[in-house]
């Protein structure tokens, strides 16, 4: 086979091999981005021509900026609350989720304590808990000390991350060197300090991991605020978006309200899109090494 | 993962003090300092994970009634969950979509982590983040989006099938909802699969894929001996993650209620059953028993699940 003649059939049946495994995946990336490409066709449309232009592609006429205009101002613009309650909720449930995590992770990680392997297979097998089984729970519970319906009634909840712990757990066990802190030890620092100005620095990559794991499982989490929420001032936008999608639905004149949910789940979308396609490193990263040790 | 060298408790030495010193500092370091950095999380832990299970359990032993209030039933509720044809009809459907949506769902994944892995396509970088982009979409938009392709006003398939004259297909009927709901989990999980299978891939030693290269073996051959059994932990974490996610399914179906209303019943889903039960009929000890057993049931059907995979790999 090192015929000249044979190289190439191997060339071009590599080249054939490539060229039908794309056209495989490109089937799918359609599929993947169709749906996309639909919300952001029909954020151009008026409700007239929502009806009556084909659904894949663009009317005639240009209303992204009428429907954005509408979208802002719509019930005395509710939306800018809800996206401003979707913002506070999400960054302060993965600020303090991420923080967490991360030093109960870093104990289990690099103590040896009594209670060390129980409590480790506690919040391992929570992993499996349910939200289903909290949540409505839990609402019982915080509409006992008068926590219900406010703001800290999703970010509370949100804070508990186990997987987070676990993630925190296996990555300071692989990028905090016990070398590092015997030295910072024999030097005389206090845990906290060797925590704060030798550990956390090598943490931070797990850190933004988490970080993001939780501001996206918060800013798409549904089932929490619309159990623990009923003023809709205090909505997050999956809950608003889903209350007018029901206004356009109940029929009469609503039907004017579907450009505004489309368009307002458009915006809702694009912000997580451009963290994920900013933070790429970060997310592949995360998603990673869950599930490289078993 | 067990960490070795991590000396065990040091005898106090009494001869010198500096030493005794460092000895009570290690069992400060043991005992006071992890629990310190483990307490935030503990805390929030009890009072937002333990507390509410163990709430619901209490609830779900008592009864409210319209006289004398809350009574002690003991087992009543969980043994009215255990009978009640709902709380099963929606269990049951959700094991017939497990059963068909899982395995597409990771099969796809699997086989794009492989197709990328082996360098056989152009354009990786492009595929893995256009199939990962319906991942950042929230669950509550993506089943909007999807609910309204598949409507019957101004969705595009039903526009194509009148235009080409024949029947256009009722997405949001009875018989199509179910298979309608799995399209739209299957769209939006499969890249989010995909990505971890693929890490897990890409994380084999190259001795190994090179190993069965000289061998001769087809890439297929190379696919299923040796990558396959080498990334079996994570694939097992996402089938676990998918049986979880699937019992627990609730934003997709209550978002096609208001799209489809009467196709959708209270108790489509074992999780939207108890949700109807509190909020509808105001019936809370036995919803949190619901929930409880619902959380029960995920727990069990994960364990087994994962029970039932060890065995096969120790028997291999």
């Amino acid at each position: 086979m090192t015929s000249p003649g044979g190289k190439t059939t191997l060339a071009s049946r590599l080249w054939r091999t490539k060229a039908a495994t794309t056209a495989l995946l490109v089937l799918f990336l359609i599929y993947s981005l169709l749906p996309i490409f639909y919300l952001v066709v029909s954020a151009t449309k008026d409700n007239a021509t929502l009806f009556s232009s084909f659904g894949l592609w663009f009317a005639s006429s240009f209303n992204v900026f009428s429907n954005l205009h509408d979208v802002f101002t719509y019930d005395n613009g509710v939306y800018v609350n809800w996206l401003w309650n979707t913002a506070y909720y999400s960054i302060s449930s993965a600020v303090g989720a991420a923080f967490v995590s991360t030093i109960a992770g870093y104990a289990f990680a690099k103590f040896r304590f009594p209670g060390h392997t129980l409590w480790f297979a506690v919040i391992l097998g929570s992993i499996m808990v349910p939200q289903t089984a909290l949540v409505i729970p839990t609402y019982f519970l915080l509409s006992k000390i008068a926590l219900i319906d406010t703001p800290l009634a999703v970010i509370l909840p949100s804070l508990v991350s186990p997987f987070g712990v676990y993630l925190m757990r296996v990555y300071a066990e692989q990028a905090v060197p016990d070398d590092l802190l015997d030295a910072a030890r024999v030097d005389g620092a206090g845990e906290l300090r060797i925590f704060w100005s030798v550990a956390f620095r090598v943490l931070v990559p797990g850190f933004v991991i988490v970080l993001l794991l939780s501001f996206v499982a918060t800013w798409n989490n549904y089932f929490l605020p619309l159990v623990v929420l009923s003023t809709p001032e205090l909505y997050p936008l999956t809950i608003g978006l889903a209350s007018w999608n029901d206004l356009a639905g109940a029929g009469g004149g609503a039907h004017s309200l579907y450009p505004l949910v489309i368009t307002g789940a458009l915006v809702a979308v694009v912000p997580i899109i451009f963290a994920f396609l900013f933070l790429q490193r970060y997310w592949q990263g995360g998603l990673t090494f869950g599930s490289l040790k078993d | 993962m067990k960490q070795e060298g991590q000396p065990e408790t040091v005898p106090a030495s009494p001869v010198r003090s500096h030493q005794s010193a460092l000895a009570r500092r290690k069992r400060l370091r043991q005992i006071v300092i992890p629990y310190m950095f483990l307490l935030p999380f503990l805390i929030l832990f009890a009072l937002f994970l333990v507390l509410p299970l163990a709430y619901a359990f209490g609830l779900g032993i008592f009864e409210e009634r319209l006289v004398g209030g809350s009574t002690f039933v003991g087992a009543d509720n969980y043994l009215r969950a255990f009978h009640d044809r709902l709380f099963w009809s929606g269990i049951r459907r959700m094991v017939t979509f497990g059963v068909f949506q899982i395995p597409l769902m990771l099969g796809l994944a699997l086989v794009f982590a492989l197709v990328l892995d082996s360098g056989l396509v152009w354009f990786r970088s492009m595929f893995r983040l256009g199939f990962f982009l319906p991942y950042a979409v929230p669950s509550v938009v993506a089943a909007l989006i999807w609910g309204y392709l598949y409507g019957p006003t101004f969705g595009p398939f039903t526009q194509i099938a009148n235009y080409l004259d024949v029947p256009p297909p009722d997405f949001l009927s009875e018989s199509w909802m179910l298979a309608s709901i799995a399209n739209i989990v299957t769209w939006e999980f499969v890249g989010y699969n995909m990505i971890i299978l693929y890490a897990a891939l890409q994380a084999i030693p190259s001795e190994l894929r090179d190993a069965g290269a000289v061998d001769g073996a087809k890439n297929w051959q190379i696919a299923l001996y040796i990558k396959i059994p080498l990334i079996a932990p994570a694939l097992l974490l996402t089938c676990i993650f998918s049986i979880i996610g699937t019992l627990q399914l609730f934003t997709e179906p209550s978002i096609m209620e208001s799209l489809a209303p009467g196709v959708i019943v209270d108790s489509y889903t074992p999780n939207l059953f108890p949700w109807n039960l509190a909020f509808t009929n105001q019936e809370y000890n036995y919803s949190a028993a619901i929930s409880f057993a619902l959380g029960a049931v995920v727990v069990v059907c994960s364990y087994v699940f994962m029970l039932a995979t060890n065995r096969g790999r120790i028997s291999h």
